[in-house]
């Protein structure tokens, strides 16, 4: 059977369709209420894709597969049940490092067995020169998402320091080693000999590792969104080798999303994506320069003097950021809300585009602590709320709060969108010491205000001493 | 196929990309990586392709390993998604 020549109509059809199927999945997700139809969408595409392909070629080794089937589908299934939310962020990781591997297996498997693909003449073995650059691209993109995704699973699993760890020359070894790769694609045109597909590959691992390893915990939502983008960009070339609709399109569309969230993530620092890339900024709390100038005088207020003032308030607006999930205190957070509620006042979340470790970390939190989503508010809805609004409570968040980015040119954060926080009448700051400082190592000048409170403290335990106090 | 063909459809595709998910709303960005995480893994086309060819069996082994970590993903992917989606549920009034 082996060249694909051959194939029915309906093949390209069906793989149409299961393209399709997976833009539905994706345009589902405009509003929570049209998603999960999106996601059975999705799953149906997926499942003609992979049947079209069983059904269309050579079938001998049918019980290997789907014995291979069964071992990653149970393996998937028994992680996507018992993952916290609060992990979410590695497993998406987690995730990308796998399509990377697996797109260069699928790019060496090619690679050993041109003529199976129908991408080489099947009676001198020489491979197609464009399917070889797809080929090669594949599996360069493919390799670079497996090792960068892997350190950033590390990163974001804290079993690797979040601190950018910076290699003398690192950023002529990189170009170096890019243009290396980008020229063995080139000469692997014209020769396909093994030791260049190898070295491609062995290079293309390297430089995703040295990529990612400078790159600082708290820009760890552009890297996420980054290797996204990738993981998209290889199945679309492997998509190429193979004249597969379904995987182009995929590709095309997992490449596009993660850029613009790459993009979303990135002005929402106020930051290039260039310099997000060359890394060195932002490890965790604490590794900025200069301690909070705590000569400074603030107030300090306990969970009783927290719960009165909300609940003589009107309005509270709950500001969460990465802390809180550090914490998990979305559950006691949530419980606040509801005794609130039950008093009259009217609660309101502001999410921050970067608050957390990746786009859309906080509003999944709050989903599973039962918050319904028509209570969460995007930065641009709410921050001219702040003025009327009696309590902001800031818990978790610190720098996506800080005025400085409105007026202090010398700032790092200068010109970032920040929550207007400071113009409610009061603000409560959990916080666990006044020494830590945000990830960008500047101070806020928040917590000096008149009309801010301090409350110090783990953000779990502060919350739950702040809902006893509200009970009594 | 032959290669503008392929590229046209690659083309429209990201212009298709690009409108369809500027129209997601940021609330559910992660459950959108997760699901984007499933789909991308259709690449275990080409390990199905690779897995059941004959002809070479490092190839054939390769390509039945890319079919065990596309199908970790296809199915966490999925599976993951609907559950955090699960959760995001309206004011009951």
């Amino acid at each position: 059977m082996h060249e694909a020549i051959a194939l029915p109509a309906w093949v390209g059809i069906a793989y149409l369709i299961a393209g399709v199927c997976f833009i539905l999945a994706l345009r589902g997700l405009s509003s929570p209420a049209t998603s999960r139809r999106g996601n059975r969408l999705g799953m149906f595409g997926m499942t003609v894709a992979v049947g079209t392909t069983l059904l269309t070629h050579d079938i001998a080794s049918l019980p290997e597969i789907l014995v291979a089937i069964a071992i990653g589908g149970g393996i998937g299934l028994f992680t996507a049940k018992k993952i916290a939310m609060t992990d979410m962020p590695q497993l998406v990781a987690g995730f990308h490092s796998l399509v990377g591997l697996a797109a260069v297996l699928v790019a060496a498997a090619a690679y050993l067995n041109p003529v199976a693909f129908g991408i080489a003449d099947p009676l001198t073995g020489l491979i197609h020169s464009a399917s070889r650059v797809e080929m090669a691209l594949g599996v360069a993109i493919g390799a670079i998402t497996f090792s960068g995704s892997i350190i950033a699973f590390l990163k974001l699993a804290g079993k690797m320091s979040g601190k950018p760890i910076l290699l003398p020359g690192r950023h002529v070894l990189n170009l170096g080693i890019l243009a290396a790769i980008v020229g063995l694609i080139g000469w692997f045109m014209v020769d396909q000999s093994a030791w260049i597909f190898w070295t491609i590959t062995l290079l293309s691992f390297v430089i995703g590792f040295l990529l990612i390893v400078p790159i600082g915990g708290a820009d760890m939502p552009v890297v996420v969104s980054m290797l996204n983008s990738y993981s998209g960009w290889a199945a679309a070339a492997m998509g190429f080798t193979l004249g597969n609709t379904a995987m182009i399109i995929t590709g095309a569309l997992v490449g596009s999303s993660g850029a613009i969230l790459s993009y979303i993530m990135c002005r929402a620092m106020n930051r290039s994506f260039i310099s997000v890339i060359a890394g060195g900024f932002g490890g965790d709390a604490g590794a900025g320069p200069a301690a909070a100038a705590t000569d400074r005088p603030w107030k300090r207020g306990s969970a009783e003097d927290a719960a009165f003032l909300m609940q003589q308030a009107e309005q509270v607006i709950i500001v969460p950021g990465y802390g809180m999930a550090v914490a998990q205190a979305q559950h006691a957070l949530r419980e606040m809300g509801d005794l609130l509620k039950k008093e009259g006042v009217r609660v309101k979340y502001a999410i921050h585009p970067v608050a957390g470790r990746m786009p859309g970390h906080m509003n999944v939190l709050l989903a599973e602590a039962n918050v319904p989503y028509d209570d969460v508010f995007e930065l641009e809805d709410i921050n001219g709320e702040f003025a009327q609004t009696d309590v902001a409570f800031v818990i978790g968040a610190n720098d996506v709060t800080n005025p400085a980015a409105k007026t202090d040119k010398s700032s790092p954060i200068y010109g970032m969108p920040v929550l207007d926080v400071e113009k409610a009448k009061t603000v409560l700051f959990v916080k666990r010491s006044m020494g830590g400082v945000g990830y960008a190592g500047v101070d806020n000048s928040v917590f000096y205000m008149d009309n801010t409170m301090m409350l110090l403290a783990d953000a779990k335990k502060m919350v739950d001493d702040i809902v006893k106090a509200m009970a009594h | 196929m032959s290669f503008v063909a392929i590229l046209s459809i690659f083309v429209m595709a990201c212009f298709v990309g690009y409108y369809v998910v500027w129209s997601v709303t940021p609330a559910l960005h992660t459950p959108l990586m997760a699901v984007t995480n499933a789909i991308s893994s259709v690449i275990i086309v080409g390990a199905l392709v690779a897995g059941s060819a004959s002809g070479s069996a490092t190839s054939k082994w390769l390509g039945l390993l890319a079919v065990v970590l596309a199908s970790i993903n296809i199915f966490g992917g999925f599976a993951v998604t609907e559950r955090m989606l699960a959760m995001y549920r309206k004011k009951e009034r």
